[in-house]
């Protein structure tokens, strides 16, 4: 029930809401809960509103441990 | 092998070296998910359990709530706009896809902005929104009920069965019976609320939480910060998914839902009354409850025969130790809740675990 989809910011609309794309899929949503989002951004979609921003700064698979697994071997 | 893989791999053999006997638990229906679809809890050892929590909001709504919606859509000219999943839960005598092929005009929507579009259509109908969710789902609510009462929608009303997820985790970690060493902690739950609550909980109760995504190296990460925590004799929490969620959650919904909503005791199934667990219509917007819009009692709560969904909800048993599981429930002919939704853990089992047809 909590399930979010992550979807692509294409136009920023009126009235707080956006066009996005998901899978090639457009859909507009709300986006009252994330007002600073800009184009091209990704947002987490879920029933109908983007609940957060993305941060693809911080990769999809972080692999944050990688390093620290392989010392101990 | 690509690097994914690879590092998946890694994970798997960092967490396999660890002998110690350990329970995990998560607490969110789309974890429950994601881990019986994955197979995540085969490739674990055996001293690593992996237990599904109350993380499904229709699986965790009372008995006595689906009645009292199942009564409220029997009043005339009431439109009920729901989320799919609440749809085939069964009540004590009915349910809402019974009362549909009777004649309720029962409508599933995705966004509860859908029923705000069905209110302005149908100005002599009442139009209400079955709110069902935790924090994740709450904000959208909450917009949608601001934007109802700009607009003075008159038709509009919401029946919130709203609950939130802290008290429930600290129920699990306050019951004696229940064996839980660390939460894997719900990603988009979080996304709302932040870290914070958690922190509150690792304090008190000296066991780690992980914050947690939802594709299968996530969830290996978090077990792995998991279990490396529990080795360590660490207990605090750690965000494993860190592309999403904020310390401080989403501020903008955080006081969205703190403007419409406020906190009341409320009922779970398999926990019980939990207090300042649910979220009811703040009195400024009495006049959208629809639980008092359309004087709908409390209803007694009337266990379903054979059903022990609350036990699996508390991780107490497993959903093949239910006598029901499989023979007389199944997901075509769901006895009980955690059969019904999809991210039921009842239902995740049936689909998804190698199953011997045997009910251990
Ligand atoms: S298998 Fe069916 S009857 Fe048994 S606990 Fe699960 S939902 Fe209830």
């Amino acid at each position: 029930m909590c399930l979010g989809v992550p979807a692509k910011v294409i136009e920023i609309r009126e009235n707080s809401t956006a066009l996005v794309d998901v899978n090639g899929n457009q859909t507009e949503i709300n986006i009252r809960l994330t007002p600073e989002v800009q184009l091209d951004q990704y947002v987490l979609v879920h029933a109908g509103f983007a609940m957060e921003i993305i941060d693809e700064s911080i990769a999809r698979e972080t692999m944050q441990y990688l390093e620290e697994i392989m010392q101990y071997e | 092998m690509n690097e994914i893989s690879q590092y998946q791999q890694k994970l798997l053999q960092a967490i396999q070296k660890v002998s110690k006997s350990i329970t995990l638990m998560e607490v969110c229906g789309t974890h429950t998910m994601a881990i019986a679809k994955s197979g995540i809890r085969e490739l674990l050892p055996e001293n690593i359990t992996l237990l599904s929590g109350p993380g499904c909001p229709v699986c965790v709504t009372s008995q006595g709530d689906i009645d009292a919606i199942i009564e409220m859509v029997q009043i005339k000219d009431i439109i009920l706009v729901t989320f799919g999943d609440m749809i085939r839960v069964p009540g004590t005598n009915s349910s809402l896809q019974e009362e549909r092929s009777k004649g309720a005009d029962i409508r599933i929507a995705y966004s509860p902005l859908d029923a705000l579009r069905i209110a302005r259509k149908n100005p002599h109908k009442e139009v209400v929104f079955l709110g069902i969710g935790f924090e994740t789902t709450a904000p959208a609510i909450a917009i949608t009920v601001e934007q109802a009462s700009a607009e003075q929608l008159r038709n509009f009303s919401v029946f919130s069965l709203h609950k939130v997820v802290p008290p429930a985790l600290e129920h699990i970690f306050s019951d004696q019976e229940i064996r839980v060493d660390g939460l894997i902690c719900p990603g988009h739950v979080s996304m709302i609320i932040g870290t914070g609550p958690y922190d509150i909980l690792t304090e008190k109760y000296k066991k780690p939480c992980v914050v947690t995504g939802f594709e299968t190296i996530d969830i290996l990460e978090g077990i792995y910060m998991l279990i490396k925590q529990i080795s360590q004799g660490e207990a605090k929490t750690e965000t494993q998914y860190r592309r999403l969620v904020k310390r401080e959650g989403n501020l903008i919904a955080r006081q969205a839902i703190d403007q419409v909503f406020e906190l009341v005791d409320a009922k779970w199934r398999g926990l019980g009354l939990i207090e300042q667990s649910g979220l009811a219509l703040h009195h400024a917007y009495a006049e959208m409850d629809a639980r008092l819009k359309f004087n709908i009692a409390e209803k007694a709560e009337i266990p379903i025969k054979g059903c022990v969904c609350g036990e699996v909800l508390t991780g107490k048993i497993i959903p093949t130790a239910c006598k029901l599981f499989g023979k007389a429930c199944t997901p075509l002919n769901p006895v009980g809740p955690c059969m019904v939704s999809q991210e039921g853990s009842c239902a995740a089992y049936y689909r998804y675990t190698p199953w011997k047809g045997s009910n251990k």
